[in-house]
């Protein structure tokens, strides 16, 4: 049976706002797959060209698939969004690239023809299920050495990367995040966050952590807007004495979710959907678990050469902050400055915040809405990296690209 | 402090053991940029099984909350105030326990003061404020909605109704008044008459929208978001809301006139709320809320100082209670599993349990009887009647089959009963023939099966007296229409063990009923009381007082039907049977009447036609009828029928039919019918001075059902 491989297309992503884990957090009382069930409702009420019935796949990341985010979550959100029955879905984990996963896995399955729509993203409830809640590592891993004991740490293989690139200083990573609060608060006065996300009821029954009862919540919890490099200075390096990776030049622990819309080209034109980003290439490297913040390098090197560009082909940048080091190592690789324009013009998890495996779609979300403004700009990519170890990168054409001018 | 504050704080004090429910305020944007947003939440602190009730210390909570909010909107900090509830419920009314404890008028007229005092204020802050009924709401939980300026209700809210005339009550924290003035009185009515006295009948959410109670409908995944940006709109003005205008003419008056008769054709007069609560809505009809919130207040208080009140709490609590824990029921852990279940006949009646247990089980049920043909009647209307809940959408395909493929018949009781744990005789009602049914069970079925008789007036003992192993007889009486009337009186013979007993109670509340434990006595509770009233009202029809005004004296009771209607219903023959079998035990209080005996034995199945769409005395029953010369005035036959039903049911607690009066009110309420103004009968008996005058003492202490002295 001759095939013929389809064009894939982003057509519309949504993200709750991000909020902090831990019993003062925003989300502390509220679960997980409510996060994600709202954030699919929010999508569809946002594309009401589209017919539910016509969904092929709900394909949902998530880290720690236990509880709230367990039983599958993809077929459980579904059912809980209100999807019709006849829609089926998953679950799919790559810990932090779980949702831009679950977004090429579905869009593999668009081009080959398999399907013609599909919902694809993530969530993380990183107060409900903290990093390594029920895991039970093969001591293997250690008595043969097969990676260092630091490799389940992340904050302790952002160590290691500040030790392999000693020009990645401590100053250098807390400058970046500055910059990327500041770069958040821009976008947030500018309205360029605020159209994708969906507002979240929240009950709150513990005095402790403030006002009691319902609220709404609208807002990213995590933004610290007018922070300076002296609040950063005195921060603790809690994974090394004396290190350099702190609470501000680095990502924090939260919840949240996001979900988007895959389709054919061909489908979304048909069914008068946005065609917000064309997908252009994917790919996923290994490096060594316990430099994990250096994969989204490979990622990218094997993501270039499929799609037969070169790094200066790419005109905008959404790079995951887990870590000020990890951008700055891949800023550096490809001789990038830190503060070039293209790079995360809106800020990043730094200010946003990062649970893990929802963070991938709210980097497309960023992408597809600078696409949007930036029609000079024919390409771009979203990368992140991915613990034990890896790295995860889709490079993405601009559908409004009206050609150098 | 204000008076609304120390008037609260004054009924709290009568009301110590109050589960409080907390009015949290919380500030928030509203998305739009709309502004900040006050979002009060009411929550009691526990789960969704214990709802959010209102007692004066609520109230007063919710008072102070909006002292803050009102503050707020006055000093221009806050755009607009919401009220809504914890997961799944909104808020269900008034605590009724605080209700039971109140002895005085000014008490009570406290209570309904204090509730408009405080929800009126929501209708009078500097800013507009709404309602988000999320989950249940009933009573003063739909009132505190309906003082807000706009409400939107959860698509997936199971229950919401106003159900004071249902109590006792009316709605009277504003629901008679603001109700009628909102969405005209035509669906008020249906909401707070009609509902309300068909067994509280409860809207769903998409009805409360649809009657215009609630100005937007949002599905239940993300209803708070999404009322919010309704909110979030309609104060920017991008959503302008449009209700229907109010009918204030004549149609206004035909509500009330509607209600009036369905009232009468509920209760009869019998009881005041459903009249109070029309009395306020038809003069609702000049939109004068203050007047309508101060008759709301004197009517809360009389009835709350009155007996139907206190009998319609005493109702509701034994149905909902005592009905789920029955009195004198053996461990639960004694009964045995049931996975089949055998039913001795196939006739209409055993048809009828057999599809009873299939649909609540969901196990094997075999049917037996005498020959091929009727089996095959019997299971084939079993069949039927799973196709007609096919056919409404009850039951789905997949179901259907199931259910069908576990029903079967056969002839052979070996083969039918050799396995089956639970095995029920609904045969011909006479002794010798049940006792040989039960020998021919014991033969085939397993050493733990439990045989259960359905008789209604045989002795259980006695049937079981015969077999090897009488300890497993249990009497399993239910009232017809068997899928309809709740109760299920079950009757411990003077062997039944208690592992038999106890698994009967749990197969009894498999089958969702109302399970009361009564003794192996003649007719057990419902009829015995049933004939001795109906005894009593035919000896005086005997005596010669004219068949209406027997009938009518027993009207202002607001039974559901009269006295020979009900006997048309029974089937006058087997009135007679019961009413023969009682006279053999107790042949000085029950007798078997002469005129009764001439209609069987002539072939009439009642006393009425209907030729003229109204019941009229049959020409040829009446021409049947002997009566002698006494003719009693109403008030003299009501009391006769009173003072029977008084005596027998006192004679009955002394032989301990039942452990308490509560278990007959129970019976009469769930297998009767008899109303929850009556209390079922005691209640009644005791405040009209009738249990006293016959038995020397009251059935229930003073407070129980009745004002606390």
């Amino acid at each position: 049976m001759p095939r013929t491989v389809r064009d894939v297309v982003f057509v519309d992503g949504v993200r709750t706002p991000f909020g902090k884990a831990g019993p003062k957090g925003i989300y502390h009382e509220t679960r997980a797959d409510d996060l994600v069930v709202k954030a699919i409702r929010e999508l569809l009420r946002r594309n009401p060209g589209l017919d539910p019935k016509q969904i092929d796949e709900v394909a949902i990341a998530a880290t720690t698939q236990i509880g709230d985010q367990g039983l599958t979550i993809g077929r459980t959100a579904g059912i809980l969004a209100g999807l019709p029955q006849s829609v089926p879905g998953y679950s799919i984990d790559r810990m932090c690239a779980g949702a831009l996963t679950a977004v090429t896995t579905v869009a593999g399955s668009v081009a080959f023809g398999a399907y013609d729509v599909a919902i694809a993203g993530g969530v993380e409830h990183m107060g409900r299920h903290p990093m390594g809640e029920g895991v039970d590592p093969n001591p293997r891993f250690v008595s043969e050495k097969l990676v260092d004991e630091s490799a389940l740490f992340m904050g302790m293989t952002a160590e290691n990367l500040h030790d392999r690139y000693p020009h990645i200083t401590k100053l250098r990573a807390d400058e970046y995040a500055v910059r990327s609060q500041e770069k958040a608060a821009k976008a947030y006065a500018n309205g360029k966050i605020q159209a994708d996300l969906v507002p979240i009821s929240v009950r709150r029954t513990s005095p402790e952590a403030g006002e009691t009862g319902w609220g709404l919540v609208t807002a990213d919890e995590p933004m610290r807007p007018g922070t300076t490099l002296e609040n950063l200075a005195g921060l603790k390096t809690p994974f090394r004495v004396h290190g350099r990776v702190t609470a501000g030049n680095a990502a924090g622990l939260n919840d949240g979710a996001t979900a988007s819309l895959i389709a054919s080209e061909e489908f979304a034109r048909e069914n008068g959907l946005p065609v917000k980003m064309r997908l252009v290439s994917y790919s996923f490297a290994g490096v060594e678990p316990e430099v994990m913040g250096y994969g989204p390098i490979p990622a990218t090197e094997k993501a270039l050469a499929q799609a037969g560009l070169s790094i200066s082909d790419i005109g905008l940048f959404e790079i995951n902050e887990a870590f000020a080091v990890q951008v700055l190592a891949f800023l550096d690789h490809y001789g990038i400055a830190d503060d070039d324009e293209r790079v995360n013009q809106y800020g990043g998890a730094i200010a946003f915040g990062h649970p893990l495996a929802s963070s991938g779609v709210r980097l497309m979300t960023q992408l597809a809405r600078q696409f949007e403004e930036q029609p000079q700009v024919r390409y771009g990519l979203t990368t992140m990296c991915v613990g034990f170890g890896m790295g995860a990168t889709v490079i993405w054409e601009n559908p409004h690209f009206e050609g150098d001018k | 402090m204000s008076t609304t504050a120390e008037l609260l704080k004054g009924a709290a004090e009568l009301f110590p053991d109050e589960v409080v429910t907390q009015a949290h305020v919380r500030h928030f944007d509203l998305p739009l940029g709309a502004g900040r947003f006050a979002l009060i939440t009411l929550d009691n602190g526990h789960d969704h099984t214990k709802p959010t009730t209102f007692g004066p210390q609520s109230l007063a909570n919710l008072n102070a909350a909006i002292d803050q909010v009102e503050r707020e909107a006055s000093e221009g900090t806050i755009v607009g105030v919401g009220v809504t509830g914890k997961p799944f419920i909104f808020a269900v009314g008034a605590d009724l326990k605080g209700v039971e404890l109140l002895k005085r008028h000014e008490d009570a007229l406290a209570i309904g003061k204090g509730g408009h005092e405080v929800f009126k204020r929501l209708a009078g802050l500097a800013v507009p404020t709404f309602a988000y009924y999320n989950g249940a709401a009933m009573g003063g939980g739909v009132e505190v909605g309906l003082h807000c300026t706009y409400r939107t209700v959860s698509a997936a809210l199971p229950a919401f109704s106003l159900p004071e005339v249902f109590l006792g009550l009316v709605p009277g924290w504003g629901g008679c008044t603001l109700l009628p003035n909102l969405i005209g009185a035509e669906k008020a009515v249906t909401v707070i008459i009609e509902n309300s006295l068909n067994q509280n009948r409860q809207l769903k959410g998409r009805q409360v929208y649809e009657l215009g109670i609630a100005d937007a409908l949002f599905e239940g995944a993300d209803f708070l978001e999404q009322s919010l940006i309704w909110t979030a709109a309609v104060l920017k003005g991008e959503i302008v809301v449009e209700r229907p205008a109010v009918d204030r003419g004549e149609g206004w008056d035909q509500a009330v006139a509607k209600g009036r008769f369905v009232a009468d054709s509920k209760v009869h007069g019998a009881a005041p709320a459903a009249y109070r609560a029309l009395d306020i809505i038809a003069a609702a009809k000049d939109g004068d809320l203050q007047k309508g919130y101060d008759a709301e207040d004197q009517a809360l208080a009389d009835l709350i100082m009155g007996g139907e009140l206190r009998a319609g709490i005493y109702a509701f609590n034994l149905v909902q209670k005592r009905g789920k824990r029955p009195a004198g029921a053996p461990d639960k852990n004694l009964a045995r599993p049931v996975t089949k279940v055998g039913v001795v006949g196939a006739g209409l009646m055993a048809s009828q349990l057999a599809l009873l247990f299939l649909r609540r089980l969901e196990v094997p049920v075999v049917l037996t009887d005498i020959d091929q043909e009727r089996i095959d009647k019997g299971v084939g209307y079993v069949h039927a009647e799973i196709d007609k809940l096919l056919g409404k959408g009850r039951v789905n395909q997949d179901k259907a089959n199931r259910l069908k493929a576990l029903v079967t018949g056969v002839l052979d009781k070996a083969e039918g009963f050799a396995d089956a744990d639970f095995i029920i005789e609904a045969v011909f009602e006479e002794m010798g023939v049940k006792q040989k049914v039960f020998a021919e069970v014991e033969a085939v079925a397993p050493a733990h099966a439990v045989l259960a008789t359905n008789t209604s007036s045989l002795s259980v003992s006695e049937m079981a007296s015969k077999l090897q192993h009488p300890e497993r007889v249990v009497g399993f009486h239910f009232f017809n229409p068997v899928a309809v009337l709740p109760l299920l009186e079950i009757v411990r013979g003077e062997q039944t063990d208690d592992a038999s007993l106890a698994t009967a109670f749990a197969v009894a509340k498999k089958l969702k009923k109302t399970a009361v434990l009564v003794k192996d006595a003649p007719a057990f509770v419902v009829n015995r009381i049933l004939t001795r009233f109906m005894g009593e009202v035919q000896n005086v029809i005997d005596e010669g007082t004219p068949v209406e005004v027997a009938e009518k004296a027993v009207e202002p009771l607001g039974l559901p039907m009269s006295p020979l209607v009900l006997l048309e219903l029974v089937g006058p023959a087997i009135g007679l049977h019961v009413s023969e079998t009682l006279n053999r035990a107790f042949p000085d209080r029950f007798t078997v009447s002469p005129n009764l005996k001439a209609v069987v034995e002539a072939g009439k199945r009642g006393f009425y036609v209907y030729d003229s769409g109204k019941p009229e005395l049959d020409p040829e029953v009446s021409a049947l009828l002997k009566q002698g010369d006494v003719v009693l005035t109403e008030e003299q036959v009501r009391a006769r029928v009173l003072e029977a039903v008084a005596q027998e049911i006192g004679l009955m607690l002394d032989e301990g039919v039942v452990a308490e009066a509560q278990d007959i009110d129970l019976c009469l309420i769930t297998g009767a019918g008899w109303p929850f103004h009556l209390g079922g009968i005691t209640p009644y008996l005791d405040r009209e001075g009738v249990s006293e005058r016959v038995t020397g003492k009251r059935f229930l202490a003073p407070g129980v059902a009745s004002v606390p002295a």
